[in-house]
C-alpha cells in the first residue's frame, strides 16, 4: 500500500507539472510521459470549488476512505479547465493542521476551556439575550465573510436582519471588494460583472490596473498567457505601482505613483476623445454624463457620513472636465509619461482590438475606490468595449464567494438578499420570504465593517460573533481595535478551524467544519455558482457554520424560522433564497443542476447560463437589438466626472516613505490556512519588507538585514527583501499581510473610500530605520 | 519523505545539457518537452536532510535557470 501510495504521490505531482506546462505553452507535447493506471477503487475522486480565491476554479479531490488524500483540476470546469495554482494542489492539506479546533472552548478565569458544543452554544444564545435586553438590538453583531458559504451568510443575514431587527450584518468582502459593488452600481445599476472569463480567450490586448495576477489570479493568468502564445499580436500591459511577477510576464510595464490612477484613467479619456476614438453611435445610444460630489473626506473619523449626489451633465461639460487631464499634464501628476498614456489610449481606442481589464485590490482598496471603478467604465463606454466577447472592464474578487455570499445574498449593512433594507417592497420581499413581520426589518443601516469596530471599541456593540474570518490581523489600524475588543462588557464568539489572533480574544470559540466536511456553495468573480456535497467527515466535535447559526436562532426563539432537518437544510435554504432572484435578472440554477456541474452562471434562464450581460445576444433580460444597461432608469451605462484627489496619507519629510500591503502566491490571506500546509509555509515561512535597492543603499540596509518600520499608528521590526520576487520603486515599500507575527495592520491607515466604505491598505506614510 | 515537482527552465541553448545533469542526480526524475524549452522535474527524498542537499545541488546547476514549483508533498 505504501508502495502504491507513494508511486500515486509522485503520479499527481508529475500530472500537475504537465498541467502548469500546458496552460504555459498550448500544444507543449511529452512524449516520455504516461498517465499512470492505478487500480480502481483506491481513489474515488469528488468535484469541489476550490477553498481559496474568487477565481473559483473547479477541483477534483482524491478520496481513499474518509480522508482525502490528493487532489487535480477538473477538467470539466470551464474556469480552469484541469489547472491548479499551488495553494490549490495542496488544499487538501488545510484540513489536516494538528492544531485543528475540534471542540468549543469557552472563556473561563482568563483562559479558554474545553466544553460541550451545546453548553457553548446555549453561552451564546443567553449572552445575545442579555445584550439584547439591556442594550438594545443593535449592541449585537456579527461580522462574516467572502470565505462564507452562501447558506452561511444567508442564515446569518435572516436571523439578524429579519428576525432580531438589527442591521449589524457586515462581512469582510467590505473590505475586499465594496469598492467594486459601488463603483457597478453607479455606473450601471447592478452589481457584479457583464462578462465572463471566455473573454480571456477572445480579447487581443488586456490591461491590468494595480493588479499582480501571476501571484493573486495564477490560473487566469496562465489563460492569458495561453491566449498570447497561440496569437501573437495579443499584448498585456502591467500598470502598477511597483514591479511584479506579473510585470516581468507582460509585454509592457509602466508605472504610476500612488493614487494618480485617477487622472490617468482620465487623461485616456481625454486622449480618446482628441483622437476621435470614440464609438459615437454606442455612446449616443447608451450612455449618459454625471457628475458626484469632490473633495469627499477619508473617513478617518468615528461617525463619518457622506452620501454622494448624482447630477446629470452633458457632453460638453465632460469634455471641458477633461481639459485638466491632457497626458502632459498627468505626466507630471502621476509620473507615467505622456508618451505611455497614449499608448495605452491607442489600445482603448483601436477599433479592430478587442480590450479586457483587469483589476482587483489596487483599485478597490483605494479612498477614492468607487471613482477608479466608475473612471475605467468610462474608457470602455468611450470606445462602446464592453458586454461583447473580449471587451470586458472585469473586477476580479479575492475570495471564493465575495459575490456568491456577500454581494448576492447581501451580507452588508444597507443590503438584503434582494435590494436594500432602506427601500420598503425590498423589505416587504424580504419578510414574506422569511416569514417575519415587515416592522422587524429595521429601514436604516448601521455600521459597516470599520465603523462597526469602532463600535465596538465604543460599547455601542457589546456582543459579537465572528465568522470565517480573522480580523484582528486584518483591521487598519488594527491596535485600536484590538484593544477595543478586549476591553470589559465586550463579548466575542469566533468560529474558526485554527487557533488565530481573533480566536486568542474569543469569550467562546465554536469549532468549524471546513469546506468540503460540509454541504455549500460558492459564488466566484463570473457569476458562476458552484456547489459541495460533503465530501469527508466533520472532524471531532466540530460543526458547520450554518447549523451553529440555526443552534443559536432556535434557542432565540425562531424556530418557525428555522424548521429545517440536518439531512437537508442547504437544499432548503437554497430553495428559500433563490426566490429572491425570481427574475431573467438574476435567476440562479436549481439545486440539482448546480449539485451535477461545477458551477453554473446566472442568471440562468430557460437551462441556460448568461455569460455576457446587458447585450440580448446572450442575455434573457436585455432588450432591443445592441446593448439595454436595464439596471438604470435611464437605460444608459452611466459615465461620471470623478477628479483626482490624493491619498488620505502621503508621504512627507517625516514619514518618507508609501507603505503598500497584499499578499503572496503561496499564502491565503491571513495564512490561518496554508501556514498550516508545510510545503507552502517553507516556501514562505515568514513575512518580510520589499525595499528598492537605492533606498536600501541609503539607508545602509542590507538583504535579509532587520528593518524598523513606522507610521503615526504603531511600528513593526522586518527582514529586508531587496531586488526580490516584488520591487518597489524608490520611496515606497511593500509587505505581505499573511503572517501573524508581524501585524502590519497596526501601521495602517483606516482611511476608506465614502462611497464603498472600503479601507485603503495600499497607501500610507512610514519611515524606515535599520533595527 | 518529501515529493515535489517543477517546471524546469534551462538556460539559453541548454536543455539537453540540463535533461542530462539532471537525470544523474539521485531522487530525481525529468521528462524534457519535446516541442518546448522546457523540462518536468520530479523530486522524491527520503527525508529533509536529503531534500535540502538536493535544492542546494538544484541552486548550483549552471544550466539550470528557474525552477517553478507545482506540486508538493510531505508526510508528517
Amino acid at each position: 500500500m505504501n508502495i502504491n501510495r507513494r508511486s500515486f504521490i509522485k503520479s499527481m505531482a508529475l500530472k500537475s507539472a504537465v498541467a502548469a506546462a500546458a496552460a504555459l505553452f498550448p500544444g507543449i507535447s511529452f512524449g516520455a510521459w504516461k498517465e499512470a493506471d492505478f487500480p480502481s477503487g483506491m481513489i474515488q475522486w469528488k468535484k469541489t470549488p476550490c477553498r481559496f480565491c474568487g477565481t473559483g476554479c473547479g477541483l477534483l479531490a482524491g478520496i481513499s476512505g474518509d480522508r482525502a488524500v490528493a487532489v487535480k483540476g477538473d477538467p470539466n470546469c470551464s474556469v480552469n479547465k484541469g489547472l491548479c495554482c499551488v495553494k490549490g494542489y495542496h488544499s487538501i492539506q488545510i484540513l489536516y493542521g494538528k492544531d485543528r479546533f475540534k471542540d468549543a472552548l469557552v472563556r473561563k478565569n482568563g483562559k479558554l476551556v474545553k466544553v460541550p458544543v451545546q453548553e457553548a452554544l446555549d453561552l451564546v444564545a443567553d449572552k445575545m439575550k442579555e445584550n439584547i435586553k439591556d442594550h438594545g438590538k443593535d449592541s449585537v453583531a456579527i461580522y462574516g465573510s467572502g470565505q462564507w458559504s452562501i447558506a452561511d451568510g444567508y442564515t446569518a443575514s435572516k436571523l439578524f436582519k429579519g428576525c432580531i431587527g438589527t442591521n449589524n450584518v457586515e462581512a469582510n468582502a467590505r473590505l475586499c471588494m465594496a469598492s467594486a459593488v459601488t463603483g457597478f452600481m453607479t455606473s450601471f445599476g447592478l452589481d457584479e460583472p457583464m462578462g465572463c472569463y471566455d473573454d480571456i480567450d477572445h480579447a487581443d490586448v488586456f490591461i491590468t490596473w494595480g493588479n499582480n495576477m501571476a501571484e493573486m489570479h495564477p490560473v487566469l493568468f496562465s489563460r492569458m498567457l495561453a491566449n498570447r502564445k497561440s496569437k501573437k499580436h495579443v499584448k498585456i500591459i502591467d500598470f502598477a505601482t511597483r514591479t511584479t511577477r506579473s510585470s516581468q510576464a507582460s509585454d509592457k510595464s509602466i508605472l504610476f505613483r500612488p493614487q494618480t490612477d485617477l487622472a490617468v484613467a482620465n487623461a485616456i479619456c481625454y486622449e480618446i476623445i482628441k483622437n476621435k476614438w470614440v464609438n459615437w453611435n454606442f455612446v449616443k445610444k447608451h450612455v449618459s454624463f454625471h457628475k458626484g460630489k469632490t473633495n469627499i473626506g477619508y473617513g478617518t473619523q468615528d461617525h463619518f457620513k457622506f452620501k454622494d449626489k448624482a447630477e446629470t451633465v452633458d457632453l460638453n461639460k465632460y469634455k471641458a472636465f477633461l481639459q485638466d487631464y491632457t497626458p502632459e499634464k498627468v505626466e507630471k501628476i502621476s509620473g507615467v509619461s505622456a508618451k505611455d498614456i497614449k499608448y495605452m489610449a491607442s489600445l482603448y481606442g483601436a477599433p479592430d482590438k478587442k480590450v479586457t481589464s483587469f483589476w482587483c485590490m489596487g483599485m478597490n482598496q483605494h479612498t477614492r475606490g468607487t471613482w477608479i471603478n466608475n473612471l475605467v467604465y468610462n474608457i470602455h463606454l468611450l470606445v462602446g468595449k464592453i458586454s461583447t466577447p473580449g471587451n470586458s472592464p472585469f473586477s476580479l474578487t479575492g475570495q471564493p464567494s465575495a459575490c456568491g455570499t456577500v454581494r448576492e445574498v447581501g451580507t452588508l449593512t444597507h443590503k438584503l438578499p434582494h435590494g436594500v433594507v432602506m427601500k420598503e417592497k425590498d423589505r416587504k420581499m424580504a419578510a414574506k420570504i422569511w416569514n417575519v413581520p415587515v416592522e422587524k426589518i429595521d429601514p436604516k443601516p448601521t455600521y459597516h465593517t470599520v465603523e462597526m469596530f469602532r463600535a465596538l471599541d465604543r460599547g455601542d456593540i457589546r456582543f459579537m460573533w465572528i465568522q470565517v474570518t480573522n480580523p484582528m490581523v486584518t483591521m487598519p489600524n488594527l491596535k485600536r481595535y484590538r484593544e477595543g475588543a478586549k476591553k470589559d462588557g465586550r463579548f466575542l464568539v469566533v468560529s474558526e478551524i485554527y487557533p488565530t489572533p481573533t480566536s486568542d480574544v474569543a469569550d467562546v470559540v465554536l469549532p468549524s467544519a471546513l469546506w468540503i466536511e460540509r454541504e455549500g456553495f460558492f459564488g466566484n468573480s463570473e457569476r458562476r455558482t458552484q456547489h459541495n456535497e460533503q465530501i469527508v467527515p466533520m472532524p471531532g466535535n466540530t460543526m458547520c457554520n450554518t447549523w451553529q447559526l440555526i443552534e443559536v436562532a432556535r434557542r432565540l426563539g425562531f424556530k418557525k424560522q428555522f424548521p429545517w432537518s440536518r439531512e437537508t437544510y442547504i437544499e432548503d435554504i437554497w430553495n428559500e433564497y433563490t426566490r429572491f432572484h425570481d427574475s431573467p435578472k438574476h435567476r440562479m440554477a436549481p439545486y440539482k443542476v448546480l449539485k451535477a456541474r461545477p458551477g453554473v452562471q446566472w442568471p440562468f434562464v430557460n437551462g441556460m447560463e448568461t455569460k455576457w450581460r446587458y447585450n440580448p445576444k446572450y442575455d434573457p433580460a436585455a432588450k432591443g437589438d445592441d446593448f439595454d444597461f436595464y439596471g438604470k432608469p435611464d437605460n444608459r451605462a452611466w459615465i461620471w466626472l470623478r477628479p483626482y484627489e490624493p491619498a488620505a496619507e502621503s508621504p512627507d519629510s517625516e514619514y518618507p516613505f508609501w507603505l503598500n500591503t497584499g499578499r503572496v502566491l503561496e499564502h491565503w490571506h491571513t495564512g490561518s490556512m496554508t501556514r498550516r500546509v508545510p510545503i507552502l509555509h517553507k516556501a514562505v515561512p515568514a513575512s518580510y519588507v520589499e525595499i528598492n535597492s537605492d533606498d536600501a543603499a541609503n539607508l545602509g540596509i542590507t538583504n535579509g538585514s532587520r528593518v524598523k518600520i513606522t507610521s503615526r499608528r504603531g511600528s513593526i521590526v522586518m527582514i529586508a527583501s531587496i531586488d526580490g520576487r516584488g520591487r518597489p520603486p524608490r520611496g515606497m515599500v511593500f509587505v505581505p499581510f499573511f503572517d501573524e507575527k508581524y501585524l502590519i495592520n497596526e501601521v495602517t491607515l483606516d482611511a476608506f473610500c465614502p462611497i464603498s466604505k472600503q479601507p485603503d491598505y495600499k497607501k500610507c506614510a512610514v519611515k524606515l530605520e535599520r533595527a | 519523505m518529501p515529493v515535489c515537482s517543477y517546471l524546469a527552465y534551462p538556460a539559453r541553448g541548454a536543455k539537453k545539457e540540463l535533461a542530462k545533469e539532471l537525470s544523474a542526480l539521485r531522487y530525481c526524475e525529468v521528462t524534457p518537452s519535446e516541442n518546448e524549452e522546457i523540462l518536468l522535474l520530479v523530486t522524491d527524498t527520503p527525508d529533509e536532510k536529503e531534500e535540502k542537499a538536493l535544492q542546494d545541488t538544484l541552486k548550483n546547476i549552471k544550466s539550470l535557470q528557474s525552477l517553478g514549483m507545482t506540486f508538493g508533498h510531505m508526510d508528517e
